[in-house]
């Protein structure tokens, strides 16, 4: 029965965790290159689940396929926030930053509050409660679709950084921006891009968020630091650094949660990010600035 | 040196027109609670509130360079000292703000030990900092011994305590945080003058320059950490006795740090009217919001109001990234502060 | 010469003090009373927050019906105890006589200091924790059960359940938030089970942190205990996901019962869960179906709040009508606004004819209500009825638990 146990949690743990991988993938992009921190995170990822929430209650279209058009136009979000809004602020201090994108948040949070109301929204999908049992092991099924879903997108965004021209020009950035701007590449242009592709993450995991949990206005500041706390154990600019961060942290939280106490579980996130950053604070798969 | 050659060697160093306008508006707030009702004198409460910890936190972001989002840990950890210690003991306020200090000195230099020895800086050193505070709020979440999650009551006994208790009404705590502000104040220019505070600024700078310097780096920041949290945990002591209740989930609650620190960013960073500043702008704007709100709507209607206080903060970082305080300064042509 | 400059400067305040006081004093003819209602529509509590304005909204009509003249001016807390403070000030600025709320604990005690320093009275309508009637305040009165009363009369009701059906329970488990209210249903919980002698073993007691994303792990925990009841002390999002993961870990107890807590009865329970919301039961303050003003409420709450269901908002609509309810008459009786006289109304307050069920609403020496019955609920149909006791319940409790499958 112990094993069985610890065999469910871990299960649940990884399937989680691949999900707020996802969700930091996107914080995660953003900084590695355009080095602003999104202190708005996750009032973005709220904003996608209510958009698939609304998608779903309106048309009936499900979060796994609305994840498609909510990440489209998070990129477009994202892309015009970009050259309108972020640019004057990249080579700026961190705390001018973090003001602006705490006041976006405030507004979004509270934006969301006067549109939707405090109550919290969920996609009743017809599988929702749908479950498959193998042996001992229960696997949620919109669970595994999720996780197989955020694999997915990361899978995509590697294959984009890796293979296309404009992956590689914005890694140029990222690596040298001096260097880039002298080859000639569109800095702002990339930086607006990247922008997009971030926001396109958390467009993605806001939607398959909302199969998994509610969507409420105040969930917002604890999903920024949950991306936060995965990104920096996972190497801040590195992308398989935020799904392992991601795996890690939803795999600690779920044992904890036996082991210790479920209402321990967070500390011992923060935990481990603190032995992180003592002991390897450019994050694990993170390189040395 | 002994504090009054300090207060005077500060008088004249100052810009005239800066001290001019520091005297006359201590002066003004002094006698203001004559005319002000028990609403305003709330509000001017946070102000102040607002201004002091503010200035607290300025000693580590705007002078040291040190960004620290986790600054209601010192707040929690004063208030939670200063209350137990009361209840529990009968120990005054007014002698267990000696604890409530060590207390949130010791939790500050561990932080600041963890950071600084191991070169955590920036964003990194931010996230740190709300860990820090987050896993002090679980654990105080689940520490019965001061109420857990549940919380901790201060009990108000009617007409009965003293000021010395800090027990007392609007009136008591407007002076108490008055007093608190100016003290914030003086600490911070006497400390910005001194050996000490030239060596945070050279370290926010450029902190290889300064360890060129013969600065003794690591020190300097450490310092930094230990007199903020000092002074936010006196902060701290002061705001337990005014609510007389503290709840883990609200003390430690980042978005409390978050609340904390838009007022020197707004004021401007680094600088010693900013703090002020920022909260005379910040406190007025978020309740002037509220009553506009209702005026124009004719009722409350839940969110506008903190819709338009964050676009409020958007506009003012975009036309002001220095803060109001740099801004305003030039245009009452009052001279740079030297340092 | 001293004592000269201090008596003048006496004179000076007093004067000031009577410049201030003269709008109050106007208001003490008003024949309207205005009642300030303190509620966090917005923030971390807006859902129970709103849950609550909706019967305020609904109340001035049937007050009205009832022959009270009062006024009621709303304010958002914000979840915020420095703005539930000074909006408190605002509002006795204002002109309030009475101030109603405020849902959290904190809030009420922010709001409390500044009611018994301007001797304006302070009804609460929600908010449990026991400091707030041991504090001596004297401008203030409970309308609510305390912690303790709650888990008691909410442990009674399950051991009333139990004899009622001939059902027995070996073993439970008892889950909850790890938050203010959640904590202090711990306490109190901690205290009383022993007392209660009901014959369960209470296996393990679980606290779950309330910023927690799911509840999958707490769920698989206890499917291992496997208890027969569940006994949980929520906050309102978290029962649905304490359930969903239930039904999708195929863990199916006799009975899940909380002994008092929001979750189980709010309107986004039925709408996340539909037909899974069904058969789970709580102990809690509730409308008396069967009381006249109840039935006349239900239909102003109908015609202020068109897109709401009386039923689900019953709990918090109930008690802020209440709250209104109390301070209304008080002032019918008093006949003055001013607020000693008025707070003397209060605390003689004698209404056998209200919403809630229970005895007639008094207050004893501490400003607390010990008449609030509690009635056991089970949502039947997406709808949350009484079931226990047998003189107000609607319908017979459902126990076991159906299966999870094949519902409708």
């Amino acid at each position: 029965m112990l094993w069985s146990l610890y065999g469910n949690v871990l299960v649940q743990g990884v399937l989680t965790g691949l999900v707020y991988g996802l969700m930091a993938l996107g914080l995660s992009v953003i900084f590695g290159v355009v080095r602003v921190v999104n202190f708005a995170h996750g009032e973005f990822a709220v904003v996608a689940m209510y958009a698939a929430f609304v998608l779903f209650r309106s048309f009936g279209l499900d979060p796994f396929l609305s994840m498609l058009p909510i990440a489209a136009a998070f990129f477009v979000i994202g892309y015009g926030l970009q050259r309108t809004l972020i640019n004057p602020f990249v080579s700026r201090p961190e705390h001018e930053q973090f003001i602006l994108l705490v006041g976006l948040a405030i507004i979004m949070v509270n934006g969301t509050l006067m549109i939707f109301g405090p109550d919290a929204r969920s996609a009743n999908l017809p599988y929702s409660f749908d479950s498959w049992e193998i042996g001992p092991i229960i696997l949620d099924k919109v669970r595994v679709y999720a996780a197989i879903a955020a694999l997915a997108v990361a899978a995509l965004l590697f294959a984009f950084f890796r293979f296309t021209s404009t992956g590689v020009a914005i890694r140029a950035c990222a690596d040298n921006l001096v260097g880039a701007a002298v080859v000639g590449l569109n800095v702002k242009q990339l930086y607006a891009l990247t922008f997009g592709l971030g926001l396109a993450c958390v467009g993605a995991a806001g939607a398959l968020m909302v199969t998994l949990t509610d969507a409420t206005p105040m969930i917002a500041p604890a999903f920024t630091l949950l991306a936060f706390t995965i990104v920096i154990i996972g190497g801040m600019g590195s992308m398989a650094g935020a799904i392992v961060g991601g795996l890690l942290i939803g795999i600690a939280e779920a044992m904890a949660s036996v082991v210790i106490a479920p209402s321990m579980k967070t500390m011992v996130s923060f935990g481990l990010l603190v032995l992180v950053l003592a002991l390897r604070p450019q994050g694990l798969l993170g390189r040395r600035a | 040196m002994n504090p009054f050659t300090l207060l005077a060697r500060l008088v004249d160093e100052a810009p005239r027109r800066a001290l001019v306008l520091l005297a006359v508006l201590v002066a003004v707030l002094l006698v203001a609670p004559v005319a002000l009702d028990r609403y305003l004198l709330s509000v001017f409460f946070l102000i102040f509130w607002f201004a002091t910890v503010g200035q607290a936190w300025n000693v580590m972001m705007g002078l040291c360079g040190q960004l620290s989002l986790g600054h209601a840990l010192y707040v929690g950890l004063g208030g939670y000292v200063g209350a137990v210690l009361w209840v529990k003991f009968g120990i005054s306020p007014a002698i267990a703000i000696v604890p409530a200090v060590l207390v949130a000195m010791a939790f500050g230099a561990a932080i600041g030990w963890l950071g600084f020895r191991f070169g955590i800086e920036g964003v990194y050193f931010a996230l740190l900092t709300i860990a820090f505070a987050e896993v002090t709020r679980i654990g105080f979440d689940n520490w019965s011994y001061v109420g857990g999650a549940a919380g901790f009551f201060i009990p108000v006994t009617a007409g009965g305590g003293s000021a010395i208790n800090l027990r007392g009404g609007p009136l008591l705590f407007y002076y108490v945080a008055l007093a608190l502000m100016v003290a914030a104040f003086v600490i911070c220019a006497a400390l910005r003058r001194s050996r000490l505070g030239h060596a945070w600024l050279a370290v926010r700078e450029d902190p290889e320059a300064a360890r060129a310097l013969g600065i003794n780096v690591f020190r300097a920041k450490m310092a930094a950490v230990i007199v903020s949290s000092a002074m936010t945990a006196v902060a701290g002591v002061v705001y337990a006795f005014y609510q007389s209740n503290l709840f883990p989930s609200q003390s430690f609650d980042i978005a409390r740090s978050i609340e904390m620190i838009l007022a020197p960013i707004i004021g401007g960073l680094g600088t010693l009217f900013g703090p002020i500043l920022g909260a005379f702008i910040l406190t007025p704007l978020g309740q002037t919001l509220i009553a506009l709100v209702e005026k124009i709507a004719g009722r409350a209607i839940p969110g506008v109001n903190l819709v338009f206080y964050g676009a409020a903060l958007m506009v003012m970082i975009w036309f002001a990234p220095n803060g109001i305080w740099p801004w305003l300064k030039k245009k009452l042509g009052i001279p740079e502060e030297r340092s | 010469m001293t004592a000269k400059t201090s008596f003048s400067r006496r004179a000076v305040m007093a004067g000031a003090a009577a410049t201030l006081a003269a709008p109050g004093i106007a208001h003490a003819q008003a024949r309207t009373l205005k009642i300030g209602s303190l509620l966090p529509r917005s923030g971390f509590f807006a859902q129970a927050g709103q849950s609550m304005h909706r019967g305020v909204l609904a109340a001035p009509d049937l007050l009205k019906e009832l022959g009270y003249n009062v006024e009621i001016v709303h304010i958002d807390t914000e979840s915020n105890a420095d703005v539930a403070r000074t909006q408190a000030e605002r509002a006795i600025n204002d002109g309030c006589h009475v101030l109603t709320g405020a849902f959290d604990s904190g809030h009420t005690l922010a709001i409390a200091q500044v009611t018994e320093q301007r001797q304006i009275p302070f009804v609460v309508n929600v908010a449990a924790a026991p400091q707030i009637t041991e504090q001596g305040y004297k401008y203030l009165v409970r309308n609510f059960q305390t912690g303790g009363q709650l888990v008691t009369n909410g442990l009674r009701l399950i051991k009333d359940v139990m004899d009622a059906k001939g059902i027995k329970f070996e073993k439970a488990v008892f889950l909850h938030a790890n938050d203010t209210f959640g904590t202090a249903q711990r306490n109190a919980m901690d205290a009383i089970w022993p007392r209660v002698n009901l014959p369960i073993d209470l296996a393990e007691k679980i606290a779950y942190d309330p910023r927690a994303q799911d509840l999958s792990v707490e769920v698989t925990k206890i499917r291992a205990l496997n208890p027969d009841l569940v006994m949980c002390v929520t906050r309102a999002s978290d029962a649905i996901k304490m359930v969903r993961d239930m039904v999708r870990q195929r863990f199916q107890p006799k009975a899940i019962i909380s002994p008092g807590s929001p979750g189980f009865y709010d309107e986004e329970f039925y709408q996340a869960l539909g037909p899974l919301a069904d058969f789970v039961m709580f102990g809690l303050p509730w409308a008396n179906p069967k009381s006249n003003m109840t039935q006349a409420f239900e239909k102003s709450f109908a015609k202020a709040n068109p897109n709401n269901r009386f039923a689900v908002d019953s709990f918090n609509a109930g008690f802020a009508f209440e709250g209104m309810l109390i301070a209304a008459d008080a002032f019918k009786r008093a006949g003055t606004t001013a607020g000693p006289q008025l707070m003397e109304a209060v605390r003689a307050t004698n209404l056998p004819e209200h919403i809630m069920i229970g005895g007639p609403i008094t207050f004893d020496a501490k400003g607390q209500n010990p008449n609030i019955g509690s009635a056991l609920v089970q949502n039947l149909k997406r709808i949350p009825t009484v079931v226990l006791p047998k003189d107000v319940a609607l319908a017979e409790p459902v126990l076991p638990l159906p299966a999870w499958q094949g519902r409708s």
